[in-house]
């Protein structure tokens, strides 16, 4: 067994006893825990009566975040359709859409959260949302690190401006400072003006640096002269432009010329008389003890770490990144232990993919992000076969068990069966065993889970979902629903049961009930030979009710000597034929007759095998045989009049 | 179509509030419902006032702003305004509830409900749709009951038993006092109100095949004319008047169709919704004059009709929807929203303004259909 990459964090179940033994039971997204008595025999004292339920994941319930899932759902189908024959070069810029779509979405639910936290009044509510923040923040933040460096790969050169990019989106609040102080009476004199003009700086937007400084210098005019000198020093700070016709050597080499020049400013003390334009040159050199000191400016090593590119490796190769970041985490954390945040970052620099996953399933209490993010970089062919002791591929893997968690949701289920169908080796069999433990409410809930069988030809759980039905409608006693539901599932069986029920109220009450359905039964009644007898012999009752004797004489003799009917039925039918021979026209032929005394003849000779027991009322029987003495007396007297009649046609 | 509002819950049901007919108004309130959520809302939402500024050009005037929200007990699976203020519900728990939507303080309250109006012996049987005609109110459910209510009055007015052996999934108005049920077994049933019978004046079926219908909807200006949708996804057209066949057959979607609507007040536009995700947008025209390069355009599948003319009668009184000369009457199907996946539930045309919900737990509004 491998060893646990963290200690798994303790959860105390409030409502179990200090030092009593817990039982369990896994579910699909939670686990139940209950207190048991341990003790090997006559276990007495009084057992805890509650069953706790313990979920990981919570998001899920959270409304907000139900908006992230809903709406990245769309997202992830219509990646999986990007075909994959194209050529990779038209993918990427699509991979990349998609990578910036799913941000997008991260950053709405940000915004709205964000919005939630501030205007609830509950002190307890607020601060969940506010976790909730940070948690997407830190989502984002790697998301898009990990758009840069794997999914857009851009090469050196372009490798920077994306990371300033980068930095510059997650430490917007330069920009809300920088409002404060323009928003004020005098920007020059504000306390944060030189907070602001040096955050500028070291996220390199220089021509929004410049523009403040301007501010500055209009106040001091003596010193005109040297903040001229930091303007052409700022604006002449060459940037790579990837569109643009100039190599990268050729920019190296402007880079390096206006970086010398700066530094022979700094040299002859060009701004000796202003500690703050001396410290923006030193900056501009990528001095690190002087970056290090305005730490509370950049907030964090990675903020640092491109500051520190910007103004020292303009031209990093992603290779070399590993490098430079592990020096800026050491420096900027000093001696303080780095959080799982900065692990994962730093992974990330190191092009370790599996390491940031790990990592991130690992610190995070959702399975979004990393089923997510995964599968994204899987269709990039970033993953390469990462052997998993267990399951397919760590891309199905995640997408399962995200799903999976989607699946105990009341509401999200059908968002999961989408993913289920992208993980081509369990998924089926994951949704398989999940859709029949769906809850069917209502009939629609039902029709909604059987189109999501029948469309993937799932037949067995097809069966089961209508068999369900089946058995509720016959239990509120609704045959005409249980028979349309047995029909549908194509379950003889349960057809042959209902049909007996209709046969049975039939014979109690001497009516049909629901004719609607059995006048309409079409070619479904040849499904089971029980329901095929009670379709026919309600037409033999049609035609009957319409006067085409002939034709229901001759439908009611072929129920018997087709054997459709049932033997225990063929008493009714031979009843059923008494008015018929008892018209005064002749209805059943000679021969028809013969047959009709065959089949009487048959039933009572088997009755008579079968013995009269002992135990059977007197009176019963006395029934059936009058009714069978009156059977034959009609017969014979029909029989007569045919064999007259039939003569007399003849001759 | 605008951009989806996710609104974290699956959705059942859309219905314009009604606007009068005087003023040209259009719609700017409806009501959603939902279904499948441990706790279920019906919910008021705004599309914002069309009489304001007119600044914003294509009529994009911003998400739909929720106003108002009420519990629900149960799945909403139908939904009806009766009124201006009230709103009729059909529930998975067999109730029929009137809501009230106050709108001087935007609250909504029970203003009455008939608890387990469908049932089984032992059990809940669900409601699945009501129609109203203020004040009469009518609901069907999967106990095959047709059940008739006042608004004004707290008991029922009269209950149909066993009106259907398998479930009624839709009901709506043929005349004032005729209604249309569809049921599992793929039947219409015709009902005369004002006769006792518990039976139905009439039966229309599609001979042989028993595909579930689900949904219904009358032509607003022609009443023998019905549409149905079902199981297979087909849209029928049906002339209550001529036989017990349906008229007409079209392909229209690939799974379940759940609502069909004429518009209100442009009968010869039709719109469809499904399981499959889609939403249909039908158009017929009638005009033989009319060149057949002035037709088309958006056209993104074209079909038309069998080709057997209508025995005598007035043509020009026929309907587009049921004239079968096919040089005469085309038919034009688009497609109104973007990919979809999970299923579209309802929806509803008022004027100008569509709005639909789906099970991906948002819904569309269009402000500019081209009716």
């Amino acid at each position: 067994m491998e060893e646990v990459d963290v200690e798994p964090a303790v959860t105390n179940i409030p409502g179990i006893r200090h030092g009593k033994h817990m039982g369990f039971a896994w579910g699909p997204g939670d686990i139940l825990v209950y207190e048991t008595l341990h003790r090997a025999s006559g276990a007495t004292g009084s057992g805890c009566s509650f069953i706790y339920m313990v979920r990981k994941d919570e998001d899920i319930y959270s409304p907000i975040l139900r908006k992230l899932f809903n709406e990245s759902h769309h997202i992830f189908v219509g990646l999986q359709t990007i075909k994959e024959d194209l050529p990779s070069k038209s993918k990427k810029p699509q991979f990349v859409s998609i990578s910036r779509n799913y941000r997008s979405v991260i950053r709405a639910c940000m915004e709205e959260l964000q919005q939630v936290a501030v205007s609830t009044k509950e002190a307890e509510m607020s601060t969940q949302y506010g976790n909730q923040v940070s948690i997407l923040l830190a989502i984002e933040l790697i998301w898009n690190l990990c758009e840069v460096l794997f999914i857009d790969a851009a090469p050196a050169g372009s490798l920077l401006l994306h990371l300033l990019d980068w930095v510059r989106l997650h430490k917007a609040d330069v920009d809300e400072k920088a409002k404060l102080v323009l928003q004020s009476d005098s920007p020059a004199e504000h306390r944060d003006y030189w907070d602001v003009v040096v955050s500028y700086v070291l996220q390199g937007r220089l021509e929004e640096a410049r523009q403040m400084l301007v501010k500055q210098a209009t106040l001091r005019p003596a010193a005109r002269n040297m903040f001229k000198l930091m303007d052409s020093l700022l604006q002449k700070m060459p940037f790579y432009n990837p569109g643009g016709t100039q190599t990268l050597t050729e920019f190296d080499v402007k880079w390096r010329n206006w970086h010398e020049e700066v530094d022979r400013c700094l040299k002859d003390n060009s701004f000796a008389s202003n500690h703050h334009l001396e410290l923006i040159c030193k900056i501009l050199l990528g001095d690190e003890d002087t970056l290090l000191e305005r730490k509370e400016l950049l907030s964090s090593w990675y903020h640092f770490l491109v500051t520190r590119l910007l103004y020292c490796h303009p031209t990093v190769k992603p290779t070399e990144l590993h490098f430079y970041a592990q020096s800026c985490m050491t420096m900027f954390l000093d001696l303080s232990v780095p959080e799982p945040l900065d692990n994962i970052l730093l992974a990330a620099f190191e092009f370790d993919i599996h390491q940031v996953i790990k990592d991130c399933s690992i610190a995070l209490n959702n399975w979004w992000f990393v089923a997510h993010l995964t599968d994204l970089l899987d269709h990039c062919k970033l993953l390469q076969s990462h052997n998993l002791h267990f399951g397919s591929n760590l891309r199905e893997f995640l997408l399962l068990e995200y799903a999976a968690g989607l699946f105990t949701h009341h509401s999200l289920w059908q968002c999961a069966v989408d993913y289920f169908d992208h993980c081509p080796e369990f998924g089926r069999v994951y949704l398989e065993l999940q859709i029949e433990r769906v809850p069917l409410d209502t009939e629609r809930k039902a029709l909604k889970v059987l189109r999501i069988c029948e469309e993937r030809q799932m037949s067995e759980q097809v069966r089961s979902i209508c068999k369900i039905m089946a058995m509720r409608a016959l239990r509120n006693n609704r045959l005409g629903s249980a028979l349309s539901w047995s029909i549908r599932a194509k379950d003889a069986a349960f057809a042959t049961l209902i049909s007996e029920r209709f046969l049975q109220d039939y014979c109690a009450k001497g009516t049909f009930s629901d004719l609607d359905l059995i006048d309409n039964l079409g070619p479904a009644m040849l499904l089971s030979d029980r329901l095929t007898f009670l379709g026919k012999y309600r037409e033999f009752h049609k035609l009957y009710g319409e006067k085409r004797f002939r034709e229901a004489a001759k439908l009611l003799l072929s129920l018997m000597t087709a054997k459709i009917a049932p033997r225990s039925f063929w008493m009714t039918l031979l009843t059923d034929a008494l008015p018929l021979l008892e018209q005064k026209e002749v209805i059943f032929s000679a021969d028809q007759t013969y047959e009709l005394m065959y089949c009487l003849e048959e039933l009572t000779s088997s009755l008579d095998a079968a013995a009269p027991g002992p135990d059977r009322p007197m009176q019963e029987e006395d029934i059936e045989v009058t009714k069978v003495e009156l059977l034959r007396l009609a017969l014979a007297r029909n029989l007569a009049s045919a064999i007259v009649k039939e003569g007399t046609v003849e001759t | 179509m605008e951009s989806a509002k996710y609104v974290s819950q699956k959705v059942s049901k859309t219905r314009w509030r009604p606007v009068s007919y005087s003023s040209l108004q259009q719609p700017d309130i409806f009501a959603t419902g939902s279904w499948d959520n441990e706790d279920n809302k019906i919910s008021i939402w705004s599309i914002g006032n069309h009489h304001g500024s007119p600044g914003l050009e294509d009529g994009f005037e911003g998400d739909p702003q929720l106003i108002c929200d009420f519990k629900h007990d149960g799945d909403v699976l139908d939904l009806q305004f009766l009124d201006q203020e009230k709103i009729v519900t059909a529930s998975s728990t067999g109730a029929v509830t009137i809501f009230r939507h106050h709108q001087n303080s935007q609250t909504i309250s029970v203003s009455q409900r008939w608890a387990r109006a469908h049932r089984y012996p032992c059990d809940n049987a669900p409601c699945t749709g009501v129609v109203c005609s203020s004040p009469e109110i009518v609901s069907v459910g999967e106990d095959g009951r047709i059940i008739v209510f006042r608004a004004d009055q707290e008991g029922v007015t009269r209950v149909i038993e066993n009106a259907d052996s398998s479930t009624i999934h839709a009901v709506t108005y043929l005349r004032t006092t005729e209604i249309l049920t569809v049921n599992s077994i793929g039947q219409l049933k015709l009902w005369d109100l004002r006769q006792q019978s518990s039976s139905p004046s009439q039966i229309l079926s599609l001979s042989g095949d028993r595909v579930p219908l689900y949904c219904v909807d009358r032509h607003p200006n022609q009443q023998h004319i019905v549409a149905t949708g079902g199981q297979d996804g087909m849209l029928c057209i049906w002339d209550v008047r001529q036989g017990n066949v349906p008229s007409s057959l079209m392909e229209a979607h690939s799974a379940e169709m759940w609502e069909v609507h004429f518009h209100p007040t442009n009968p010869d536009h039709l719109f469809t919704c499904s399981e499959d995700g889609s939403l249909l947008h039908w158009e017929t025209s009638s005009h033989a004059d009319m060149p057949s390069f002035l037709q088309g355009g958006r056209t993104s599948s074209m079909a038309s009709w069998g080709a057997v003319t209508p025995a005598g009668g007035n043509q020009s009184l026929i309907s587009a929807w049921l004239s079968r000369d096919s040089g005469k009457s085309r038919l034009e199907t688009t497609h109104m929203l973007p990919s979809q996946t999970l299923s579209v539930n309802s929806l509803d045309v008022l004027g100008q303004c569509l709005v639909c919900g789906t099970d991906g737990e948002a819904i569309f509004v269009n402000r500019q259909v081209p009716v």
